[in-house]
């Protein structure tokens, strides 16, 4: 049997070992997520299509009709949705893990287990929005006759980037969120005003080339063009500079939210 | 340690408690600070207490160790930290000084349900609460009937939470922790949850954990019959710090006879006497033979209630009632003080009377009871001073004499526990060896034809 210590201010090694003792909670969590959202619905699982559905018509008209964004030769439905599929993604886990630990309160104050557990679980339910998503957009290839490159294999190593935006994002707002409300608000604003700066509705190569590199500095940057560049092949692509650029926004991302978090978790009993 | 417990060493906590504030000034402030001093803000330095901001220590220097295969009781008044120790614990929030060392597993009980979500059904929550609790998907389905089985709902398995009973709920979710197999169990007043049956499935079950499965049990509660009956140590907070520890008899005494408020005694000031112009009281106390204030007896002692109380009118014969009430509210018995023949005799005259009458022993069963008071008359019949609940004592079973319960330490159903005479003896000696094992041994039993059995 292991000893534990319990005291003020340490971080302990435990909590590692706990995270993968209670790897189940992470599955269990997102399944109730998943099940609640269903239940007593009559539409049920559809819900999850008719979102992204909505969206990628309303950004068709508005940038591919109106704004006459160039789309390089692919369908534009099927532009906007190779972006719209990490961005809905990024804005889900984002909104859904931020409100996760304020949700889940009576959890956190009365039962032991790593906090991190719940946004993550967050974030698991947004990536089975995704796979549901990512189902709608290959019926859409198969409705426009569009066949893939063979880039769509390295599809899962921008999939993992997706993941790791979100997660970081993620970790950051719940732990703000515990004791600030105000990012209640904040919140829906990023996502809006992300929807509008990153290339979901229009390419990268729109922006000029000299702010290129600063563009990058949004994390999704990388992952859009990442995700176009492999679903699209061709002439999307990735702006190599800007991805590595991402990839330390990333990083710097998570690592500081798994930093921010663990340093907040312990009063989070206390003020939530 | 080598084996399964808990040493806790010097343990405080510290809540900062915010006097009331604008919630928007919080991140406001925040920033600001973090603007003007930013290397200050990441490092995390301890915030400067503003006014407005208070200091509250709930617990302060507690030290104890607990070792494998106690049972141990938490008692004292609301406030005192018992819940927050349990928190720290659980690791559910951190100690502001002090360390604590636990080793084995730990599962914490301090709210009935914790994670139960209403739109999922009962079967669903099964899995998800235990979980929570810390339970594996192939432990919970090891146990799943068993599970079903103690709770006793297996009808409603599939409905949603939502539409269950307020006991189906509280049986499905301490059935659900009560198949945690942890080294050390930790349960806050969930107890006081549920009606009384509910309560004694869950002290049986925790009895049964502690006894016949020699795991550390740690739980708070304010009935002094289930921390007398079950543990094996007490502790005793008052105001966050550790007043007393100890033997569950001797603890709870001291509990009991704490404080500034003695239930068991009541006394009126002229202006409030409770009663009209024929009889008010002036005071009521609970004492030993001995006539000296008590709170707390023994079931071998016997129990004296004194009344002392005005009669204002001559010739008019006041009765003193006393209705026995347990904690349950049911009236174990009333008795006048009429019992009394020469008294009933005694033409009355104005003046102070004091009744006194004596419960004998071994006829209270343990708890806490509570008394009514009444002055009345009869023909025409009026009641001149009622006071329910005017004063209460505790019946605790002794240790130490023979009582009614024998050697058995489980629960002894009864609202009265008197000690009854009984006696035993062979009435037939041949019937007794013909007969086949298992079949009853009556008088005259029909067993002619039987085998004679050669008893070992």
């Amino acid at each position: 049997m292991n000893e534990l210590l319990i005291e003020a201010g340490r971080t302990e090694k435990q909590y590692w070992r706990d995270l993968w003792r209670y790897r189940e909670l992470f599955a269990f969590l997102a399944w109730r997520d998943l099940l609640v959202r269903y239940k007593q619905t009559v539409v049920g699982v559809a819900w999850s299509v008719i979102r992204p559905f909505l969206t990628v018509v309303v950004l068709t008209i508005v940038f591919g009709v109106f704004g006459k964004m160039p789309s390089g030769g692919v369908p534009y439905p099927i532009l906007v949705f190779c972006g719209m599929l990490p961005w809905q993604f990024f804005s889900t886990a984002l909104s859904e893990s931020g409100n996760s630990l304020i949700t889940n309160s009576n959890l956190i104050s009365k039962v032991y287990f790593p906090r991190m557990v719940v946004p993550a679980s967050s974030v698991i339910t947004s990536f089975v929005d995704f796979v549901i998503s990512a189902a709608f957009l290959g019926v859409l290839m198969v409705w426009y006759r569009y066949v893939p490159p063979h880039t769509i294999y390295m599809l899962p190593p921008f999939i993992l980037l997706a993941f790791a935006v979100s997660f970081g994002a993620g970790l950051w707002i719940a732990a703000l969120m515990v004791e600030y409300r105000d990012f209640r608000f904040i919140v829906p604003f990023i996502v809006q005003f992300g929807l509008y700066i990153s290339p979901v509705g229009f390419l990268s190569s729109v922006v000029p080339a000299r702010w290129r590199f600063l563009y990058s500095l949004n994390p999704m940057v990388g992952v859009i063009d990442g995700f176009r560049w492999c679903i699209l092949g061709g002439q999307h692509k990735v702006y190599w500079p800007g991805l590595m650029l991402s990839l330390l926004m990333v990083t710097v991302l998570v690592v500081s939210g798994i930093w921010y978090f663990r340093k907040t978790e312990r009063s989070f009993a206390d003020i939530i | 340690m080598s084996t399964s417990g808990i040493i806790v060493e010097n343990l405080s906590k510290r809540y900062i408690i915010g006097h009331q504030r604008d919630a928007s000034d919080a991140l406001r402030h925040r920033l600001e600070s973090a603007v003007r001093n930013p290397f200050k803000w990441l490092r995390g330095k301890k915030r400067q207490l503003d006014a407005g901001r208070e200091e509250f220590w709930a617990l302060r220097n507690i030290s104890f160790e607990i070792k494998q295969g106690e049972v141990v009781g938490i008692i004292g008044r609301n406030g005192a930290g018992k819940s927050t120790l349990l928190k720290i614990l659980s690791r559910i929030t951190e100690p502001t000084h002090g360390r604590i060392r636990i080793k084995g597993r730990v599962a914490s009980l301090l709210e009935v349900g914790t994670g139960f979500h209403q739109e999922l059904t009962g079967r669903e929550n099964i899995f998800l609460n235990g979980a929570i609790l810390g339970m594996t998907r192939v432990e919970i389905k090891l146990k799943f009937d068993e599970i079903v089985a103690f709770s006793g709902i297996e009808k409603f398995l599939d409905t949603p939470v939502k539409r269950y009973s307020s006991g189906m709920y509280v049986r499905l979710a301490f059935a659900v922790a009560a198949h945690l197999e942890p080294d050390i169990l930790i349960v806050d007043e969930v107890l006081a949850v549920g009606d009384a049956q509910f309560q004694k499935k869950c002290l049986g079950k925790m009895d049964e954990v502690a006894k016949k499965q020699g795991r550390t049990v740690l739980f708070v509660s304010h009935s002094m019959p289930a921390i007398t009956r079950l543990c094996s140590h007490t502790i005793f907070l008052v105001k966050g710090e550790l007043a007393a520890a100890g033997r569950p008899h001797e603890i709870v005494r001291h509990y009991l006879s704490d404080g500034t408020n003695h239930p068991a005694e009541r006394v009126w000031t002229e202006r409030e006497a409770p009663g009209d112009s024929v009889a008010r009281l002036q005071r009521v106390r609970v004492c030993d033979q001995h006539g000296n204030l008590r709170e707390a007896f023994k079931t071998t002692e016997p129990v004296e209630i004194e009344i002392d109380y005005w009669c204002l009118v001559r010739d008019e014969r006041i009765v003193v009632s006393l209705h026995f009430v347990n904690e349950e509210g049911t009236i174990l018995f009333c008795s006048n003080d009429w019992n009394d023949v020469s008294w009933w005799g005694t033409p009355r005259q104005k003046g102070l009377v004091r009744a006194r009458c004596m419960v004998p022993a071994h006829l209270l069963a343990e708890g806490r009871i509570n008394i009514l008071a009444a002055l009345c008359t009869y023909n025409p019949d009026a009641i001149h001073a009622l006071e329910q609940d005017v004063v209460s004592f505790q019946v605790i079973e002794d240790p130490d004499s023979r009582t009614a319960r024998g050697e058995y330490a489980g629960v002894w159903p009864g609202v009265l526990r008197p000690w009854l005479q009984w006696k035993a003896n062979y009435i037939s000696e041949a019937a007794s060896r013909e007969a086949s094992p298992g079949l009853s041994d009556r008088a005259g039993a029909q067993s002619p034809a039987e085998e004679e059995v050669t008893l070992p």
